[in-house]
């Protein structure tokens, strides 16, 4: 069993890392990474439905029937995303603006979708619950490291808080769609470079 | 006026705020079916006939049937429309057109699951467009999406041959060119603005 956990947060995490190595969830991982603060939002929010959607999707295998599994599946999603969008609203009203439809989108990000098919759907609660947490953290920490350059480069900026003086003239490429790409492109490139060494491939 | 609204949201659509290019929507599918100029066609076209009906649908049941009390409903009653529509297509198409049929049937399960469709029907509830200017937005959205892919898929014919660092071929390259396009619509940015 403990085998199994440390196995499943390292394919979570890195070796079948949902973001760069499967290039799932692309979407939201391009858009909120303008901004740190926004992105830690997103990510919690991902965590948690991720987490909760796999555990519940995990205890109700055996009643849904296979046929209609896929909308079942994304009517759990979709309701759990509900009470995201709702907390949010209520507490965190700008973020919640500026995020706009991608709290909603949460739905159809593919990873969500992935876990509850590849995982969720044949194991047990608990081991889902993990899965969901490790993909979970896995995108995580991609989105939160290119949100960091991005907003460093492009706004000078960390958490808004000021890091770069004035000296530092600001990128505004990176906070616009192109850099999201290209740091996403290059994100990919390193990641990969370094799985492919630990396979001995290189 | 409303009409000229709709058109200058449909122009706005397609090039100044491009769903894929600006919005960052319906990724998954981009960098995976943009291998092909014909497939990209198929999908391309499949996704503007679904946004711009999805678009319409959605507007009238978020505006007759959600408001005001079942509004954080949307989410989950859009999807069900969103699938519902494509079922019914595609069980229209196989009847009516096997020409049609084996063209677009394998992209439409794909949809259900496309961000940008359900993306587009977000926007329009967020941005407050009218009846009108919500088919148009989906329309335009859908055009851009199309152009987009087919122009990635032009691309990407072009660089199969060519040598690519090792660790960027695919996705990586794929999210470059797709950086530079972004760039290039920029250049549109300023000829309308969408509120």
């Amino acid at each position: 069993m403990k085998g199994n956990t440390k196995k499943l947060f390292r394919d979570g995490l890195f070796k079948n890392n949902p973001v760069f190595i499967q290039i799932l969830g692309i979407c939201s991982t391009l858009a909120v990474t303008n901004r740190v603060k926004n992105t830690v939002v997103m990510v919690a929010g991902l965590l948690f439905v991720v987490a909760l959607s796999n555990l519940t999707i995990s205890l109700l295998r055996k009643a849904i029937p296979s046929r209609v599994r896929m909308m079942a599946e994304v009517l759990i999603i979709a309701s759990f995303v509900i009470i995201v969008d709702i907390v949010l609203k209520a507490y965190l009203w700008d973020i919640s603006k500026q995020l706009g439809p991608y709290v909603g989108l949460i739905i159809t990000n593919c990873i969500i979708m992935g876990r509850a098919e590849a995982f969720a759907i044949s194991n047990p609660p608990w081991p889902s619950f993990l899965d969901g947490i490790a993909s979970g953290l896995g995108y995580a920490y991609v989105l939160v490291s290119i949100a960091i350059v991005r907003e460093l480069l492009g706004n000078g900026t960390l958490w808004e808080i000021q890091i770069l003086g004035d000296w530092w003239v600001k990128w505004t490429m990176m906070v616009m769609a192109s850099g999201a790409f290209f740091m996403l492109a290059l994100f990919i490139w390193i990641m990969k470079g370094i799985v492919f060494r630990e396979r001995g491939e290189a | 006026m409303t009409f000229l609204g709709a058109f200058a949201v449909f122009f706005a659509a397609i090039f100044t705020n491009n769903i894929l290019l600006t919005n960052y929507l319906g990724m998954c599918s981009f960098l995976s079916v943009s291998r092909e100029v014909k497939t990209s066609v198929g999908l391309g076209a499949a996704v503007t006939f679904v946004m711009a009906f999805t678009s319409a649908i959605n507007w009238a049941v978020y505006h007759y049937l959600l408001v005001p009390d079942l509004v954080y409903l949307r989410y989950i009653v859009f999807i069900v429309v969103i699938a519902a529509f494509v079922q019914i297509v595609e069980m229209i198409i196989e009847r009516v057109s096997d020409v049609l049929y084996a063209a677009l049937g394998i992209f439409l399960p794909l949809i259900t699951v496309n961000c940008a469709i359900l993306g587009v029907s977000l926007f329009m509830v967020i941005r407050e467009y009218t009846f009108l200017q919500s088919f148009a937005f989906g329309l335009g959205s859908g055009l851009g999406w199309m152009l987009a892919i087919i122009a990635m898929a032009g691309i990407r014919r072009k660089i199969a041959k060519s040598p690519i660092p090792r660790g960027l071929e695919g996705a990586g390259i794929t999210l470059i060119i797709a950086g530079i396009m972004a760039m290039a619509f920029v250049g549109f940015s300023g000829m309308i603005t969408l509120g």
